[in-house]
C-alpha cells in the first residue's frame, strides 16, 4: 500500500502520515449528465461531467474520523454541512466526526463544471450515498478480517464494527489496516425512513470558526515569504492592453517588480499599499474602442424583438392574441453586481514547472485548465486549493486572476497574491445583465386565461461562460444545439407554469452587450418571476379574482402543478391570506418553480416617505427531502433578501464604458433597516433532495410589486421598484 | 514610520508607511485573518475593529494614528475560556453564511451594546450599516436581542 493505484473502477488508494483510505468512485459522473441532457432544460445545466476522471473523497484517519473531500465549494450555501450529514448516515458515524475540506484539483475529486445553480446537493444526494456506503462496507470488511470473523456477521453503528461478542472503533480499524478492499461497491442504500442524521437542523459545521473569526478565505491566502502584485485594470470596457511603460513605477517604494506581460501590466512589491501606489505610475498604451458604451446602447440591444429569438415552450396555438381584448404588459430589470464582500483574489506560488493558487473559485477545475493553458504547464502540475468563499453568486466563475498571479509570481521568483480593488470588481468584473419582459393574455367571460405569451429579452449568461464549454463537449453539436439554442442562464424562470392554460408560448431574445455578463443568483429567475407573476396578478385583478384562486384554478393537477398548489397554499394559510390589514399595509403573493423547487411568497409592505418598506415575507418552499431544514432556511432568507435588495435598490448604468457607480454606498444594496420578519415554511415532496440556493430568489420581486399595487393600486413594472413621489 | 500600540492586550510595534491603513498592518504585517477586506472605502464593515472602546473601519485608519492605541479585533473578543456573549448569541442563532462579514457586524454590534446595553430595533438600525450580501440581517437581529440577555 505504499503507492497510488488506481483500479479500471476508477477508485483510488493512498496512504501516508495519518491517513487511512481514500475512497473514490469514477462512474457517478455521467448519471446526472445524462439524465440532465434528456431532461427539460430548465432544470439547468449538469452537475458533473467527465466520466473517466477518479474522484477522491473519503479519508479514514487514524483517529476514526473521516475527511470528506468536497468537490463543490462551500461559499455560505452549507453544502458541507448537508454533504456531511449525507454521508454520515451511510457511514453510521457522528456527523461530528466528519470534517470537509475543500478538494484540491491535484488529489480531486475534480468537479469539472462549477459550484451553483443550485445543483450540489441534489447532484451529489445519490452518489455520495454510494460512496458512504461503500466506505462502511471496506471499514467492515477489514474489522471482519481483524476480528477473524465473516463480515456478514458484523453490523456498523456510531463509528464501530459490531460482532456478536466484540467490537472495533474506526480508530482501531484505521490503525490496524494493511490492506483495503477496492472491489467493494455498495448500492444498496438506507430508506429515507431510517436516516438519522439526514434531515436533522443540526448547527451548520463551519460555525464555530466563522463566528471566531478563524475561517480562512481565498482573499486570507498566505504562503512564507508571499509579495503582493497589483495589476492595471481596463478603465473603460472595450479597452484592450497593448503595451507598458514602466515609467517611475519601478523606483517606488517597496516595488519589487514591474511585470509587463502580453495582456496586462502589474507591479509587484513588498506591501498591498505599495503595489496599488506603484501602480498608478505605469502608463499603459491602452487600444480604446471606437466609441464608448453607453446606457442607451444597452437599452436598444436587450429589448424583446432585438437579436437572436428562440421559442423556448408552446402549446397550443396563440394567435388570438393578435387580436382585439388583449392585454399586454412590459417589464424591465437593470443591470447590477453581485456584491459579494470578499473580493476576489489569488495567491500562486510557482515553482519550476509546478504552480500552486489558493483562491475563491466556483470553478476550480476550470481555474486549472485555464492557468495551464495560459504557463503551458501541465494540468497535473497546476493545484487550484478552493478555500471558503466569502460569497459566490456567480461571481467567482470568471477566475483570470489566477493567471495574474501565477504570472506575477513566476516573474519574480516568489509567491505572490494579487487581488481586485472594490472599484475594479465594479468596472473589471462581471455584471448581471438586464432583461426587458413583454407579457400578452386573453381573458375569456370566466375569468380563464385563454391564451398567454412571454417574450423575455437578456444578454449573455451561460453563452458567456466557460462552463458551458464544459458541459456540451461530451454531446453531440445537434444535442447540445437543441439544449441551448437559447440562453438557459437568461430565461430561467420565463416558463409558463400555468399548465391548465390551453395555449402558451415563451420566446427568449438573446443579444450580447459589449461587454462581461454573466450568471447571478438564479439569474434570470427573478426578472423573469417578476414578470410573470406581476402579469398574473393584474390579470387576476382585471377579471375581479383573487389573486391566489386565479393562479389556483390555472395550474394543472400533475405532479408539479400540484406542488406549486403546495407552496401556495402553505404561504397563504400561514400568512393569513384575505385576513384584514393594519391601516397602510398592502400584501401581495407570488410564486415560481425552479431546479424543480417549487416557491411561493406573500409579501407585507407599507410606504414610508415615498420609501417602499418590506415588513414581512412568509415563503413556502418544498425542495424535496431535506438534509438540513434549518440550512433550507438560511438560503431561503437569504435569498428573500438578496432578491429584496435587487428589487428595490440596486442598479448599474453605463456612461462612456465605466460603470456608474462603482462602489458600495453608492451602489445600494439592502442594509439591515430593510429586511424583513421572515417566516419560512418547509414542505417535502417526493424521493430527491432539489436545489435550494436559488430557487426561493424568484418570487419575491411580484411578491413585493404586487403587495405594492394591493397598497396603492399603482403597478410597478421596473425593478429597482420606485414610487413616483411627484 | 515606527508605531506601537496594543492588539487584543498584547503590545505590537510595527515599521510601515505611516498611509498605510490599519487593516492592512493587521491582515499582512501582523497576519490576523478574522478582520476582513470588503471595499477599503469605508462602505462595508467587514473591516470594523476597535480602538480604544471605538467601533472603528480599520480599510479607512491610517496607520499613524494607531500610535498607542488599545485595538481589539474579533481574535480578541472573546476571552480564552468564554465567548463574547455576541459571539455566542451568532452562534444560537446560527447567523453566518459566507461569515466573511461577519467578524465586522459582531465587533460593531459588540460596540453598540456597549454603548447601548439594550437597544432598540430603530437603534439597531441606525447603527448597524455594515453589509452582508448573503443577507443574514433577520437572525442577526434576532441575535442581537439574544445577545441583550446573555450578557
Ligand atoms: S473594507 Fe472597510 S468598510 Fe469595507
Ligand atoms: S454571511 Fe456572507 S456576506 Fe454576510
Amino acid at each position: 500500500m505504499k503507492k497510488k493505484t488506481v483500479n479500471r473502477r476508477g477508485f483510488i488508494l493512498k496512504t501516508g502520515v495519518g491517513l487511512g483510505v481514500l475512497l473514490g468512485v469514477g462512474v457517478i459522473a455521467c448519471g446526472p449528465l445524462r439524465r440532465t441532457s434528456a431532461q427539460k432544460v430548465d432544470e439547468g445545466p449538469p452537475g458533473y461531467k467527465n466520466e473517466y476522471e477518479a474522484f477522491i473523497w473519503f479519508e479514514l484517519q487514524q483517529d476514526g474520523s473521516i475527511i470528506l473531500h468536497s468537490p463543490k465549494v462551500e461559499m455560505g450555501q452549507g453544502i458541507f454541512t448537508a454533504l456531511a450529514q449525507i454521508a454520515a448516515d451511510e457511514l453510521e458515524m457522528d456527523f461530528k466526526n466528519i470534517k470537509v475540506v475543500h478538494a484540491t484539483t491535484a488529489h480531486g475529486p475534480i468537479d469539472s463544471l462549477s459550484t451553483g445553480g443550485s445543483l450540489t446537493v441534489s447532484s451529489l444526494y445519490q452518489p455520495l450515498r454510494e460512496l458512504a456506503a461503500t466506505m462502511r462496507e471496506m471499514i467492515k470488511m477489514n474489522a471482519a478480517t481483524i476480528m477473524g470473523v465473516s463480515a456478514n456477521t458484523l453490523t456498523v453503528k456510531n463509528g464501530e464494527v459490531i460482532g456478536t461478542n466484540a467490537k472495533l472503533s474506526f480508530a482501531e480499524i484505521a490503525t490496524k489496516s494493511t490492506n483495503w478492499n477496492l472491489k467493494i461497491k455498495e448500492s444498496v442504500l438506507k430508506s429515507p425512513k431510517d436516516f438519522t442524521v439526514i434531515g436533522k437542523p443540526l448547527p451548520r459545521i463551519d460555525l464555530v470558526p466563522k463566528v471566531k473569526g478563524e475561517t480562512l478565505y481565498g482573499i486570507d491566502s498566505t504562503f512564507p515569504d508571499m509579495l503582493f502584485g497589483s495589476v492595471v485594470r481596463p478603465p473603460v470596457f472595450g479597452a484592450i492592453f497593448k503595451s507598458a511603460e514602466v515609467g517611475n513605477a519601478s523606483n517606488m517604494p517597496g516595488v519589487v517588480k514591474v511585470v509587463i506581460e502580453k495582456d496586462f501590466a502589474g507591479v509587484v512589491a513588498k506591501s498591498r499599499v505599495q503595489a496599488e501606489d506603484a501602480k498608478k505610475a505605469l502608463k499603459i498604451n491602452w487600444g480604446m474602442p471606437k466609441k464608448l458604451v453607453k446606457q442607451a446602447d444597452v437599452d436598444a440591444l436587450v429589448k424583446v424583438g432585438v437579436g437572436k429569438d428562440v421559442k423556448i415552450q408552446k402549446e397550443g396555438n396563440t394567435d388570438i392574441l393578435k387580436g382585439e381584448g388583449t392585454i399586454t404588459r412590459e417589464y424591465f430589470s437593470p443591470l447590477g453586481v453581485h456584491g459579494h464582500i470578499e473580493p476576489n483574489g489569488a495567491a500562486a506560488h510557482f515553482q519550476g514547472d509546478k504552480v500552486v493558487i489558493k483562491m475563491s473559485t466556483q470553478v476550480a477545475s476550470i481555474t486549472r485548465d485555464e492557468v495551464s493553458k495560459a504557463l503551458k504547464l501541465d494540468k497535473e502540475n497546476v493545484d487550484i486549493q478552493s478555500q471558503f468563499l466569502g460569497g459566490g453568486f456567480g461571481r467567482r466563475l470568471q477566475t483570470p486572476h489566477a493567471i495574474e498571479a501565477a504570472l506575477m509570481s513566476k516573474a519574480v521568483g516568489k509567491p505572490v497574491h494579487v487581488f481586485f480593488e472594490r472599484t475594479e470588481e465594479f468596472q473589471n468584473g462581471v455584471l448581471r445583465p438586464p432583461t426587458h419582459n413583454i407579457l400578452k393574455a386573453k381573458l375569456d367571460a370566466n375569468g380563464t386565461i385563454e391564451a398567454i405569451e412571454h417574450h423575455t429579452a437578456s444578454a449573455d449568461v451561460a453563452f458567456n461562460s466557460s462552463i458551458l464549454a464544459n458541459v456540451f463537449k461530451p454531446l453531440s453539436a445537434s444535442l447540445a444545439e437543441g439544449i441551448v439554442g437559447a440562453d438557459f442562464g437568461a430565461w430561467r424562470g420565463g416558463m409558463i407554469h400555468y399548465k391548465n392554460i390551453k395555449n402558451y408560448s415563451t420566446t427568449a431574445y438573446h443579444k450580447e452587450l459589449p461587454f462581461q455578463t454573466s450568471w447571478w443568483r438564479g439569474l434570470g429567475l427573478l426578472a423573469n418571476t417578476f414578470a410573470i407573476e406581476s402579469f398574473m396578478d393584474e390579470l387576476a385583478h382585471q377579471s375581479k379574482q383573487d389573486p391566489l384562486a386565479f393562479r389556483l384554478k390555472h395550474l394543472a393537477d400533475d405532479e408539479r402543478g400540484q406542488s406549486i398548489k403546495n407552496v401556495l397554499k402553505a404561504a397563504c394559510e400561514k400568512a393569513g391570506w384575505g385576513k384584514s390589514l393594519p391601516e397602510g399595509r398592502g400584501i401581495g403573493l407570488a410564486c415560481s418553480i425552479d431546479v424543480n423547487t417549487p416557491v411561493a411568497q406573500v409579501a407585507e409592505v407599507e410606504i414610508k416617505n415615498g420609501q417602499i418598506k418590506v415588513k414581512k415575507v412568509t415563503c413556502a418552499i418544498d425542495p424535496g427531502i431535506i438534509i438540513n431544514p434549518d440550512g433550507v432556511k438560511a438560503q431561503s432568507e437569504g435569498a428573500i433578501i438578496m432578491g429584496l435588495s435587487a428589487t428595490l435598490f440596486e442598479e448599474v448604468t453605463i456612461k462612456d464604458g465605466k460603470v456608474i457607480p462603482n462602489a458600495f454606498g453608492y451602489y445600494p444594496i439592502a442594509y439591515m433597516r430593510d429586511a424583513p420578519e421572515i417566516e419560512v415554511i418547509l414542505l417535502s415532496s417526493g424521493d430527491k433532495p432539489r436545489g435550494v440556493g436559488e430557487p426561493p430568489i424568484g418570487p419575491i420581486g411580484a411578491a413585493i410589486a404586487n403587495a405594492v399595487f394591493n397598497l396603492t393600486g399603482k403597478r410597478l413594472n421596473k425593478i429597482p421598484l420606485q414610487m413616483d413621489i411627484s | 514610520m515606527k508605531i506601537d500600540f496594543t492588539v487584543n492586550g498584547n503590545p505590537q510595534t510595527v515599521d510601515v508607511p505611516e498611509n498605510m491603513p490599519l487593516l492592512w498592518v493587521i491582515r499582512d504585517v501582523l497576519d490576523m485573518k478574522g478582520t476582513k477586506f470588503g471595499c477599503g472605502q469605508a462602505a462595508c464593515g467587514s473591516c470594523t475593529i476597535h480602538i480604544d472602546g471605538d467601533a472603528v473601519r480599520s480599510c479607512s485608519f491610517a496607520a499613524q494614528y494607531a500610535q498607542n492605541k488599545h485595538i481589539t479585533t474579533i481574535e480578541g473578543l472573546s476571552t480564552a475560556e468564554k465567548l463574547h456573549p455576541v459571539q455566542q448569541a451568532w452562534i444560537e442563532e446560527i447567523v453566518p453564511q459566507c461569515g466573511y462579514c461577519q467578524p465586522g457586524f459582531m465587533m460593531s454590534v459588540a460596540n453598540l451594546l456597549d454603548k447601548i446595553p439594550n437597544p432598540t430595533d430603530e437603534e439597531i438600525d441606525d447603527y448597524i450599516t455594515n453589509i452582508c450580501r448573503c443577507g443574514t440581517y433577520y437572525r442577526m437581529r434576532k441575535a442581537i436581542h439574544r445577545a441583550v440577555q446573555l450578557k
